[in-house]
């Protein structure tokens, strides 16, 4: 294992020094499963933006005479019991998936990083009131509380976001905390304070970026739980209302029923589910290896 | 050591008091109670009726005043009525636990044999083709969502059988009930096996590169005694460390499986109170989840000193 590393060092160290492109060659030769999921995550935000060129027909309007039509050259994936094109549905759902996701994703993590550099720097009360908080949001399963603050928000893609936004918190927090701890400590910290800059910009300019790195691996692996959670939220039927296409939506529509007799329904979006996550997850892998070193296997 | 237990078991209770605060307040933001639904699905409202039934259920007092009703019964062991079945929750809850604590035992040990073995595995034949293939796998599986997982197997048993394995009746005899409930606990139990083998894995290969593993080697313990003997049992800590990260996980996989499989259990009961507002039920339920995650984290950190020679208690870990 030390000499794989050693070597990795080395290579790493060697593209370092030659031209963009060449870095991201070696990066897509050092990690192929990342790139793998790199890749797939690029086809479905390509599917998210171009939605209204890529999808065929509406994802909202509906069509009585295709209810439940079996998959043809004009509805490859089939479509619903609207009559609804699958295939659209699917491609304009990875709007929301990605929104909600990349939404939830972003605003637990600013809330858990405000969190954790609070309770880590300035210690004290404040930590010990934020280490509760952080306690309390952590006894419970992700899938539970988001259940809890779905239902209690109302069903609209905002307030899914902030649902699924609020489990999230305490995992950055814990993260930014512990770093925060030893950050405070370095010379750099000290340094900075004695030529006078304010404790905000301390914290903000010298510890934040310090933690970005795991920060930015375990955002990556948030990113999946979150779609996961919005797909379970949805296929619930409390998460994203009709007639948004989501995909864990689309599966609820008395899934078990069409399990016999239209499988393209459950078929389709939950493989869409799978493989945006799966995508997230190779990426998360990768990104955990190359820039939190002390992680890797 | 009876210093630190004190001290871990009061945290305990402030987080289960901060819960109970926590969840009392957020279904209370809701706008619409029970009343409200009731009345929509009639179609009518007499706000004289209305009235009465939110003076019945306690919902016109503040809510400082329902919170200290609710915390003294719930001190006591009552947990109030349902608001939809009117009987009391405890009645409601108490005969849906076995059927998902089944099901969660069963997932849980599905999720064991499975995932230590294929873990050490991965960890001994590291980066070769195997490897990969159940690192892939159990990647897949972690990005699967669990109701999912369940519907692809009930599409398997429509092609293979013709007919869905689906909760019908109460299972008369054990024998039934294991048949029953071991294709959804396989769902839930294949996603949280995904989390188990890629947690011993990691653990298997830190544990692989350590002194006493060479010296194992180098006093001549056969590759079979070094996997399994020095490596595996050191290994499996940092997997008892996360039981309660796994419990979490298969809660979540409980809720949609039940679903998806129709299983009369708290899991998915908690979904339907959710949506009827059934507060005193959505209430005692997240508490119990509550409990049952944190009592968890408390066994594992008990498990921990007693299996980990090199923790010391005296200043105790914060």
């Amino acid at each position: 294992m030390k000499s794989l590393d050693f070597q990795a060092e080395l290579a790493r160290a060697g593209a370092m020094s030659r031209g963009r492109w060449s870095r991201l060659g070696f990066l897509v030769r050092r990690y192929p499963l990342g790139t793998v999921g790199a890749v797939i995550l690029a086809v479905f935000v390509f599917a998210a933006v171009f939605a209204p060129v890529l999808a065929p027909f509406d994802a909202v309007l509906t069509d009585a005479r295709l209810s439940l039509a079996r998959p043809s050259a004009l509805h490859p994936l089939g479509s619903d019991f609207m009559g609804r094109d699958v295939y659209s549905r699917i491609v304009y759902g990875a709007r929301i998936s990605l929104a909600v996701g990349l939404g939830s994703t972003f605003l637990g993590g600013v809330l858990g990083v405000a969190l954790g550099l609070l309770s880590g720097y300035l210690g004290g009360w404040v930590d010990l009131a934020a280490q509760r908080l952080v306690d309390m949001l952590q006894a419970l399963p992700l899938l539970v509380l988001a259940l809890v603050m779905a239902a209690a928000l109302g069903p609209s893609l905002e307030n899914t976001i902030i649902a699924i936004s609020i489990p999230l918190i305490p995992y950055a927090a814990r993260v930014v905390r512990a770093n925060t701890l030893s950050l405070k400590e370095q010379p750099f910290v000290d340094a900075a304070r004695a030529i006078g800059t304010s404790e905000l910009r301390i914290v903000l300019r010298h510890i934040l970026p310090n933690t970005l790195a795991p920060l930015i691996v375990l955002a990556t692996a948030q990113l999946g739980s979150a779609i996961l959670t919005e797909a379970s939220l949805s296929f619930l039927g409390l998460g994203i209302p009709e007639p948004h296409p989501s995909w864990g939506r689309m599966l609820s529509e008395s899934a078990a029923e069409y399990v016999r007799t239209a499988p393209w329904l459950v078929a389709f979006p939950g493989l869409a589910i799978s493989l945006v996550v799966f995508g997230t997850n190779l990426l998360g892998d990768a990104l955990r290896d190359i820039l939190d070193p002390r992680q890797r296997d | 050591m009876a210093a630190y237990l004190a001290r871990r078991f009061s945290l305990m209770v402030l987080t289960l008091f901060g819960i109970s605060v926590m969840i009392f307040v957020l279904l209370r933001v809701v706008p619409g109670d029970i009343a409200d639904i009731l009345f929509d699905a009639a179609g009518f409202v007499n706000p004289a009726e209305k009235a009465q039934l939110q003076k019945d259920l306690g919902l016109d007092k503040p809510i400082t005043v329902q919170y200290a009703a609710w915390m003294g019964g719930l001190l006591q062991g009552d947990l109030g009525y349902s608001y939809k079945s009117e009987k009391p929750a405890l009645e409601e809850i108490a005969p849906r636990i076995p059927i998902s604590a089944t099901l969660a035992g069963l997932a849980f040990a599905f999720s064991i044999l499975l995932g230590v073995p294929l873990g050490v595995v991965s960890a001994v034949r590291q980066d070769t083709v195997l490897d990969y293939v159940l690192r892939v796998v159990s990647l897949s599986g972690l990005s699967m969502p669990a109701f999912w997982l369940g519907l692809l197997i009930l599409m398997g048993f429509v092609s293979a059988f013709g007919t869905i394995p689906i909760y019908s009746d109460a299972p008369k005899t054990v024998w039934e009930a294991l048949i029953m409930y071991s294709v959804p606990a396989a769902a839930v139990g294949f996603r949280s096996s995904a989390l188990i083998m890629r947690l011993t894995r990691s653990a298997m290969l830190e544990v692989l590169r350590q002194d006493y593993v060479r010296t194992a080697r180098a006093k001549g313990a056969s590759e079979r005694s070094v996997n399994y003997h020095h490596a595996l049992r050191n290994a499996l800590l940092p997997v008892v460390t996360v039981l309660g990260i796994e419990a979490a996980f298969l809660i979540g996989g409980l809720i949609v499986t039940e679903t998806v499989f129709n299983i009369p259990g708290v899991a998915r009961f908690l979904v339907e109170a959710i949506r009827w507002r059934d507060y005193p039920i959505v209430q005692s339920l997240v508490m119990v989840t509550a409990l049952v995650v944190v009592s968890v984290n408390f066994a594992v950190d008990l498990l921990y000193v007693a299996l980990d020679p090199r923790i010391k208690l005296a200043g105790g870990p914060a």
